[in-house]
């Protein structure tokens, strides 16, 4: 069995790039919450709860709507095998800090429950989880930057146990202002009920990600 | 009362990030939760802490939620009675 690299999805510097072209840019917007916000207008996103996440959230929300637009990913394969295994550098250390204001003062202690529940980075996987009704892995993973063997590793996996039939998987990585995002939607290239492999197809390597990073972020 | 349903609307913005929402946009008298604003259980957690934050009030029974929390302007008059 192999794996192919259906689409990729970056988001860096106010422009959004699908399989390496442009589908959004707005360098105008002033920091990430003006960006995002304008992105998701623009994509045409119904979704109201989108602007209760948490900046992280957010990037990883809308980074997975933009791959999977025109996608059919719940008509191809079971929605239990459909899984996001995503990577990130800074958890979900933004809204961390900011729950820690709202309790470090004995005095003024009114912890936030809408922050609260956004102080895991699994809720950015969790998020896009269930717009999309996927039910298969869903990990999120701590790593200092973009890794691409351990992307490769831990997805490769999932495939080879038998539990995943397609995955989302990548990099999603957001502090205040700085903030990149890189995924891909991964599928086996030979199934009985799949496209086979085509010449267009991207081989779903350590080498094929690192060379993707590289060129988009 | 206007004045305060008014505030309460501005700081209901604030706290449940309803960004894409103008003070205007809310009627006073719709239900919160439900057909209304479409506010959750995360919500009203968020709804109580704000009385407590910014009014000093205490709710001592969560069943009465329900009663205070069923519109704009039940909450401006819970707060009216209530307020030391």
């Amino acid at each position: 069995m192999s794996l192919v690299i259906r689409k990729y999805c970056s988001i860096v510097n106010a422009c959004i790039n699908v399989d390496g072209k442009t589908a959004f840019s707005d360098p105008e917007q002033d920091g990430f919450r003006k960006f995002i916000r304008a992105a998701y207008r623009y994509f045409e996103t119904d979704y109201p709860k989108f602007f209760k996440m948490d900046s992280l959230s957010k990037l990883g929300f809308l980074s997975v709507e933009v791959l999977l637009k025109g996608e059919s990913i719940s008509g191809k394969h079971p929605i239990e095998k459909t899984g996001i295994i995503l990577t990130n550098g800074s958890s979900s250390l933004q809204v961390d800090e900011k729950h820690w204001d709202t309790i470090r003062n004995r005095e003024q202690y009114f912890p936030s429950p809408s922050n609260f529940v956004y102080t895991l980075p699994n809720i950015m996987a969790g998020e896009a989880a269930i717009r999309h009704e996927f039910r298969g892995e869903n990990t999120v993973l701590i790593s200092e930057g973009f890794d691409a063997e351990l992307i490769f590793n831990i997805t490769d996996l999932a495939f080879k146990t038998g539990s995943l039939e397609s995955c989302i998987c990548g990099w999603v990585e957001q502090y205040e202002d700085n903030y990149e995002s890189l995924l891909f939607l991964v599928e086996q290239s030979v199934h009985e009920n799949m496209v086979e492999k085509s010449e267009e197809d991207v081989i779903f390597e350590p080498s094929t990600l690192l060379k993707i990073y590289k060129q988009e972020l | 009362m206007e004045e305060l349903i008014k505030k309460l609307k501005i700081e209901i913005i604030e706290v449940l990030n309803l960004e894409e929402m103008e003070p205007g946009d809310i009627d006073s008298d719709a239900a919160l939760f439900g057909e209304g604003l479409g506010l959750d259980s995360i919500d009203a957690l968020e709804l109580i802490v704000l009385l407590e934050k910014n009014y000093g009030i205490k709710i001592e029974d969560p069943k009465d939620g329900r009663k205070i929390f069923f519109s704009i302007r039940t909450m401006a008059e819970f707060i009216t009675e209530n307020q030391k």
